[in-house]
């Protein structure tokens, strides 16, 4: 159990070193960062001292050193547009995304698990079929036009919800939330609907899949034969042995809804990292986008290696490959 | 027989509705089982055997349903019986034994949490007696060191192993029958003879019924009382196994019986039946096993022959037909 969570981490660091190299290269890519930091009427030689002191005429291993050892320490440098570390900057926004990501993962999976299990085991009740034809508008609508036409909905014709923002937060220590307020709670809504529905839909045709292919299992029959009772047979032994792959998706999906939050956080003016990336795009705001580079990375990689870690907890077979490895 | 039968199967009918109509995938299948006595069912792939026994157990899987006939557990009428009434009854007093033992246990609990789900389900008992009733199950069917592999996975056990274990879970309420589906299929052969001899010797000491599913001749000759040779979702032939086994009177089971190689045997090629079982959209007319059969004659393709007293058998087979029970034309 040990060797495998170490094996893990070891990959962990690898990729993670991999994605450094390249949130790197964007430096070197837009050319000299000088440039973009000085004005019109510095010297040549107030250049040149500049860089030296910022160490761009270091060897570029030198550089990447640095790099990794500064980003190591969570320090990413200074922002060109707002001219403040990047990190406070993210430390800002961090919890508007981390709120709405959280809430839209929970609205998938407590909806989308009961979802994909009911139509996996009632085949072809009428519900089912509503849900699978509502989950195909989830799947093939774009994630901005749904945004839309929620506000459309619910926040122009009906009034009830409001349209953009974050609504009151408070602040507690160095986090801000709104999970405490009616306004931050409201304004949640449907940011996280329009962030979730395809996470949702997912889930749900997924563990329908799943659900349909344990249903069929010698095991499933013999606990039928057995005289379990229905919820036994369902909940206890085939919705369990459904939760490797949808463990694995949900992971996965987890990651993505973080990083993909940018275009539900723009639809909806949330004052997130994902509105701060587009932000930073437009400015070539390369430190920001770097550092959001990094910080997605390494929470894919984390979600990741929690996953491994819970497929060990949920198949004991796992176990034995873990110990072998 | 005077006692009640623990199973009592009357013109049992299974039904599967298809787009070319409704096929009968089980036949008009009549047969009894005593307490303790054990009734092999063979026949070829398809034949309905899995089926009747799926059918008992009340697990057909929709659009399959008994469209006809009587089932009778000690007596009780147990076919029209609700999805919910039929419940307490499988595991409880109908055991049920799956031809696969590596797929038949569920891979992510341990072996005690299974058979202790199944034995609160249907016994009043708090965890720790229901504890250490698994484990002189376990016992009994032969596990070693029971008290340390009540906590092992099903991986953790070889396949006769597991379906020692699944055996265990077959009986732990004490079943009236047990329905084993080719419980050796999968095993090794030196394998196969221990979980048979458990199986028989397990169910004479409680007075269970078994029906036993299999193809193997050899397991039928080995454990069974009686033996029902079924053909196209049809009794062919049912009898006592040592009658059946040396003088069968249905041509089909003695293709059947030509068809198993024997030690004394003196190099002579096996008999085999020409041709194979018809495919139930394409029963012929009069009786299934016409068109394969050396002896038919006229009366065999147009007439369906049912079962005859023969002996101390029962034959669907015109050759054994009294001239007197020639129905009037």
């Amino acid at each position: 159990m040990l060797a495998f969570t170490i094996r893990r981490i070891f990959e962990a660091a690898i990729v993670m070193l991999t994605v450094a190299l390249m949130a790197f290269v964007l430096f070197r890519f837009v050319g000299d960062p000088v440039n973009q930091m000085v004005g019109q009427d510095t010297t040549l030689a107030e250049r040149e001292e500049l860089r030296e002191r910022l160490g761009l005429n270091d060897p570029v291993i030198v550089q990447f050193g640095r790099f990794i050892w500064n980003a190591a320490r969570y320090d990413f440098g200074i922002s060109y547009q707002v001219k403040r570390p990047v990190t406070s900057l993210i430390a800002e926004r961090f919890p508007a995304t981390f709120e709405l990501a959280v809430t839209a993962a929970l609205f998938a999976v407590l909806l989308g698990i009961p979802m994909g299990v009911y139509t996996g085991i009632h085949r072809d009740s009428w519900l089912s079929k509503l849900f699978l034809s509502v989950s195909l508008i989830g799947i093939s609508l774009p994630t901005f036009l749904i945004g839309i036409l929620l506000i459309y909905v619910f926040a122009v014709q009906l009034g009830v919800l409001p349209s953009f923002g974050r609504g009151e937060v408070i602040r507690i220590g160095g986090w801000t939330t709104g999970f405490l307020t009616a306004s931050g709670l409201k304004a949640l809504i449907l940011p996280a609907i329009t962030l979730g529905l395809f996470q949702m839909t997912l889930v749900t045709r997924l563990v329908r899949s799943q659900m349909l292919e344990v249903l069929r299992t010698d095991y499933i029959k013999f606990a039928r034969a057995r005289g379990l009772s229905d919820r036994a047979v369902n909940f206890g032994h085939a919705l369990k042995n459904t939760l490797i792959p949808v463990i694995t998706i949900i992971g996965l999906q987890l990651g993505a809804i973080i990083a993909f939050a940018i275009i539900t956080e723009t639809v909806f003016q949330w004052p997130g990292m994902g509105l701060m990336f587009i932000q930073a795009v437009q400015n070539a705001d390369i430190p920001v986008m770097s550092a959001y580079l990094m910080l997605v990375a390494f929470l894919f990689v984390l979600i990741n290696l929690i996953v491994d870690l819970l497929y060990v907890w949920i198949d004991p077979r796992v176990r034995i490959y873990g110990r072998e490895a | 027989m005077t006692e009640t039968p623990a199973l009592s199967v009357r013109n049992l009918r299974v039904e599967f509705p298809t787009r070319r109509g409704t096929l009968a995938a089980v036949d008009d299948v009549s047969f009894d089982i005593a307490p303790g006595e054990v009734l092999g069912i063979v026949g070829e792939s398809g034949a309905g055997k899995s089926l009747t026994g799926t059918a008992i157990i009340g697990l057909l899987e929709p659009p399959g349903r008994v469209a006809g006939g009587e089932i009778r557990l000690n007596g009780q009428r147990i076919d029209n019986l609700s999805r919910e009434a039929m419940r307490p009854i499988r595991g409880k007093r109908i055991g049920m034994v799956f031809q696969d033992p590596l797929t038949s246990l569920n891979p992510l609990y341990r072996v005690g949490e299974q058979i202790i789900e199944t034995i609160r389900t249907h016994l009043p008992m708090t965890e720790r007696e229901a504890r250490a009733r698994a484990i002189e199950l376990l016992i009994e069917v032969g596990i070693q060191g029971a008290e340390r592999r009540i906590d092992s996975y099903p991986h953790e056990f070889s396949g006769g192993m597991r379906q020692r274990v699944v055996l265990a879970l077959a009986l732990c309420a004490e079943p009236e029958l047990i329905i084993a589906d080719e419980p050796t299929t999968a095993l090794d052969v030196s394998i196969q003879a221990q979980i048979i001899q458990l199986l028989k010797r397990l169910c004479r000491e409680r007075g269970t019924a078994v029906m036993l599913i299999t193809h193997d001749m050899g397991v039928i000759a080995e454990t069974a009382n009686r033996v029902a040779v079924m053909y196209a979702g049809r009794i062919a032939e049912i009898g006592p196994v040592r009658e059946v086994i040396q003088s069968a009177h249905h041509p089909y089971t003695r293709g059947l019986m030509g068809a198993i190689p024997s030690i004394e045997g003196t190099g002579d090629r096996l008999t085999q039946i020409p041709g194979s079982m018809p495919r139930l959209t394409a029963i012929p007319k009069g009786c299934a096993f016409n068109p394969r059969c050396p002896h038919a004659f006229d009366r065999c393709r147009v007439e369906r022959p049912d079962l005859m007293p023969v002996d101390h058998s029962l034959a669907a087979c015109w050759l054994v037909a009294p001239v007197s029970a020639e129905p009037p034309r």
